[in-house]
């Protein structure tokens, strides 16, 4: 009853009124000019990035600013992808937030160019046709659209190898020589095999493998068919391919050679330090990782040899603006200068992550990591990326993949039989699709 | 000025209240000015105009977006291609009746409910009582009893992860020295689900042990005066006089942490920064399989879908709690 009666109040509704106008006004002002944009054309340059990307590392922000004194660039970065793209699109659907410089993974740079190429700014309207030469032809073809736009510019590349740890290695009584290791995994059975026998003897705690997820993940990187075919029809229930790399992988769970650790996981991460795994699946973005959570300590521990079973490709990255961001022109001019061969040969130098750039490869032939016991790694991802495979890529890339190797921890960690699994994958990436 | 008016105000406090006549709306009696018409109108209007910030703030975050997600979840919505939305009607619905996954985070939901909010509320109501008695640094304790409740979800949970770790765990090498083979935490079904409700438990006993301790102190000393007269020990006290002097607060927190339960979310999310709850969904819950389905794989009317979903259970779910309680209330009542 004083409800109703209120509504005839027309003191409460011009209150109610100004109200609504004094919040409306408090939202208005909110969007005052960009504090950033100072007084002399100073520009503060956003960087959003996930991993590691190993700028700051290799101090490449320190020379960019002092190359040019009006510039400073901030970055963020989240450890694991998923959280980053999670983040990322709910900031493109909202307009807001965005970095004036994104990073995309490769897996996720089919869905850029697929569905969201007018959420990204167009990079050949700064000019960025003439770097074409510059990359290697499907690092530069996967960030253009249908129509020829330009979305991306690519970081770095994941040519695939295995790290290992040479102390642990020494302690089952197994070789440690890469040239002799590589000859001996040269198939992933003579992986898990050399798994077999390192069980037998292996410190207590300490098992042949990280994860099967990662095992899975390498495999299929070899392929280069693997969810998707080139027309984007998902074909992975039927790919041959993708069998073969799941019942790899389950084999190795059931000869019980793997940590049973989950990837990106803090467990994961004490796992590096502690010596609960001899070997680990690494594309080149995997080495600064390695050196990252084992630390100091690890130093001259670990070493790096061919993969098994061929040469492969896992990961690599692009730059990109997106439309909303607030200085696209001095972000383009940024992201042009990290993608440039010099700086792609500085990060990798120092973080492992292996250029995208062809001027770059040349330029680090004959790198060596004193970390990873002197390893020729110029050579060892050098040639990788050589030989690995051009990957079709499709649009839920990563989601498939992240299905797939949920189910084979079932299978790892819970004893799951391969088939069950398999359905569950299907019911996952069926769910994902939606 | 003003302060003669509101002294007016003091003892005509009949003229604001319900009861007042239909009459006596602004301007009425004849002796009155127009100020006093005035003043007679803001009086009776303020009260709503006081109130309305708060319901102006609910109608733009409250009922807005709650209507606008019951609109959503009517279309296929993508949050990358988010202008394109599809009629889809109900069918966003009557998928989740198929869809296993959506029966399992009810599932769990509701055992994690169950194993998180039964200990809590057992654990708070025996701790009000012991901190009802005369202690030593009272109030130190009480204030520290409250102190999980301040510290952030994200803390908490990541220091209870830590403590869970299958490999490092504290808990795993505590259970290791008296001969317990490590339990993988995060993996089985049960031990997850213990996991995530120690979280809970850990957060919210002492949140809920001062709301009893509130209501404890609201029961006359007198009765337990009389009951120790009669001889009754200390735990007779405690279910003759307690109990059933704090049923309307009992009541209470049972209704806050049934929708605490059902929309449990930050515990299971962080515990091993899943956002399946786990390998196998074990321990995921509905608030987590509707940010999956809305942040993980951006299918956002599907999530919305799940949202209104919660939204029923939980009005229901209080429903049928207030309606036991009012039971049991009336029952009492006829004894």
């Amino acid at each position: 009853m004083p409800i109703a009666r209120a509504a005839k109040r027309a003191t409460a509704r011009l209150g109610a009124v100004a109200l609504t106008g004094a919040l409306l006004a408090a939202c208005g002002s909110g969007a005052s000019p960009d504090a950033s944009d100072g007084a002399g054309g100073k520009v503060t340059l956003t960087v959003d990035l996930f991993g590691s990307f190993g700028f700051k590392e290799a101090g490449l922000y320190e020379e960019y600013q002092k190359l040019h004194p009006k510039v400073t660039i901030k970055q963020s970065d989240t450890q694991d992808e998923a959280d980053y793209w999670k983040s990322l699109q709910t900031r493109l659907a909202g307009g807001g937030g965005l970095a004036d410089v994104q990073g995309v993974e490769v897996g996720r740079i089919a869905s850029v160019t697929q569905q969201q190429s007018d959420k990204f700014q167009d990079l050949k309207e700064f000019g960025a046709d003439k770097l074409k030469g510059q990359f290697a032809e499907a690092k530069w073809s996967a960030a253009t659209t249908k129509d020829g736009k330009v979305l991306g510019l690519g970081t770095d590349v994941g040519p695939e190898a295995m790290c290992y740890r040479t102390d642990l290695f020494k302690q089952a009584g197994l070789p440690t020589d890469r040239e002799e290791l590589a000859k001996k995994w040269s198939t992933w059975d003579g992986y898990l095999e050399l798994g077999k026998e390192y069980k037998k003897k292996a410190p207590a705690q300490s098992a042949w493998l990280d994860s099967i997820g990662s095992l899975y993940g390498v495999m299929i990187g070899q392929e280069k068919e693997r969810y998707y075919d080139a027309s984007g029809e998902l074909i992975y229930e039927k790919n041959p391919a993708v069998k073969t790399a799941w019942d790899t992988s389950v084999k190795a769970a059931e000869a019980g050679l793997s940590a049973k650790l989950d990837q990106w996981s803090p467990q994961w991460n004490q796992a590096f330090a502690a010596g609960s795994f001899a070997t680990i699946p690494c594309p080149a973005w995997m080495l600064g990782y390695v050196k990252g959570q084992a630390g100091e300590a690890g130093q001259g521990k670990w070493d790096v040899a061919k993969l098994p079973g061929g040469a492969g490709n896992w990961g690599g990255s692009y730059l990109s603006i997106p439309r909303a961001a607030k200085h696209k022109e001095e972000a383009y001019k940024l992201i042009e200068w990290l993608t440039a061969p010099e700086q792609q040969a500085k990060v990798f130098q120092k973080q492992g992550n292996f250029p995208s750039s062809t001027g770059a490869i040349a330029k680090i032939a004959d790198a060596k990591d004193p970390y990873f016991s002197g390893a020729p790694i110029g050579q060892i991802f050098g040639d990788a990326a050589k030989e690995s495979p051009v990957q079709v890529l499709g649009v839920h890339d990563q989601n498939v993949m992240q299905q797939l190797t949920n189910a084979l921890s079932e299978v790892e960690r819970k004893g799951v039989a391969s088939d069950t699994a398999w359905e569950t994958a299907k019911k996952g990436v069926a769910n994902v699709i939606g | 000025m003003s302060p003669t008016s509101t002294a007016k105000a003091g003892p005509r406090p009949a003229e604001t209240g319900p009861g007042s006549a239909p009459g006596s709306g602004a301007g009425t009696g004849p002796d009155d000015g127009p100020a006093a018409a005035l003043r007679r109108t803001w009086r009776k209007a303020s009260p709503y105009a006081y109130i309305a910030p708060f319901f102006t703030l609910f109608l733009a975050f409250g009922l807005f977006p709650l209507l606008y997600t019951a609109f959503v979840s009517l279309y296929r919505v993508e949050l990358q291609t988010s202008g394109e939305m599809q009629w889809r009607g109900i069918a966003n619905y009557t998928a989740l009746f198929a869809d296993e996954y959506f029966w399992i985070s009810l599932r769990n939901t509701f055992t994690i409910g169950v194993l998180s909010t039964v200990p809590q509320l057992a654990m708070a109501l025996g701790l009000a009582h012991l901190l009802n008695y005369k202690l030593r640094g009272r109030t130190f304790i009480r204030t520290a009893v409250l102190l999980p409740y301040a510290t952030s979800v994200a803390a908490a949970t990541l220091v209870f992860a830590q403590l869970f770790g299958r490999d490092f765990g504290l808990i795993n090498y505590v259970i290791g020295l008296i001969g317990v083979d490590p339990v993988d935490w995060q993996t089985g079904t049960v031990a997850s689900q213990i996991a995530v409700s120690s979280i809970v438990i850990w957060r919210w006993t002492g949140y809920n042990a001062l709301i009893y301790l509130a209501g404890m102190q609201s029961i006359p000393h007198e009765l337990y005066e009389a009951a120790g007269m009669d001889g009754a020990s200390r735990w007779r006290q405690f279910i003759h006089v307690t109990l059933p002097g704090l049923r309307p607060t009992i009541v209470f927190t049972v209704i806050i942490s049934t929708i605490g339960a059902t929309q449990l979310f930050g515990e299971p999310l962080l515990f091993e920064g899943s956002i399946s709850g786990g390998i196998s969904h074990q321990y995921q819950t509905l608030g987590l399989y509707m940010y999956e389905q809305g942040w993980g794989f951006f299918h956002l009317g599907r999530a919305a879908a799940i949202a209104w979903v919660m939204f029923v259970l939980i009005v229901v779910l209080v429903g049928v709690n207030a309606l036991i309680a009012r039971r049991r209330a009336r029952k009492e009542a006829g004894r």
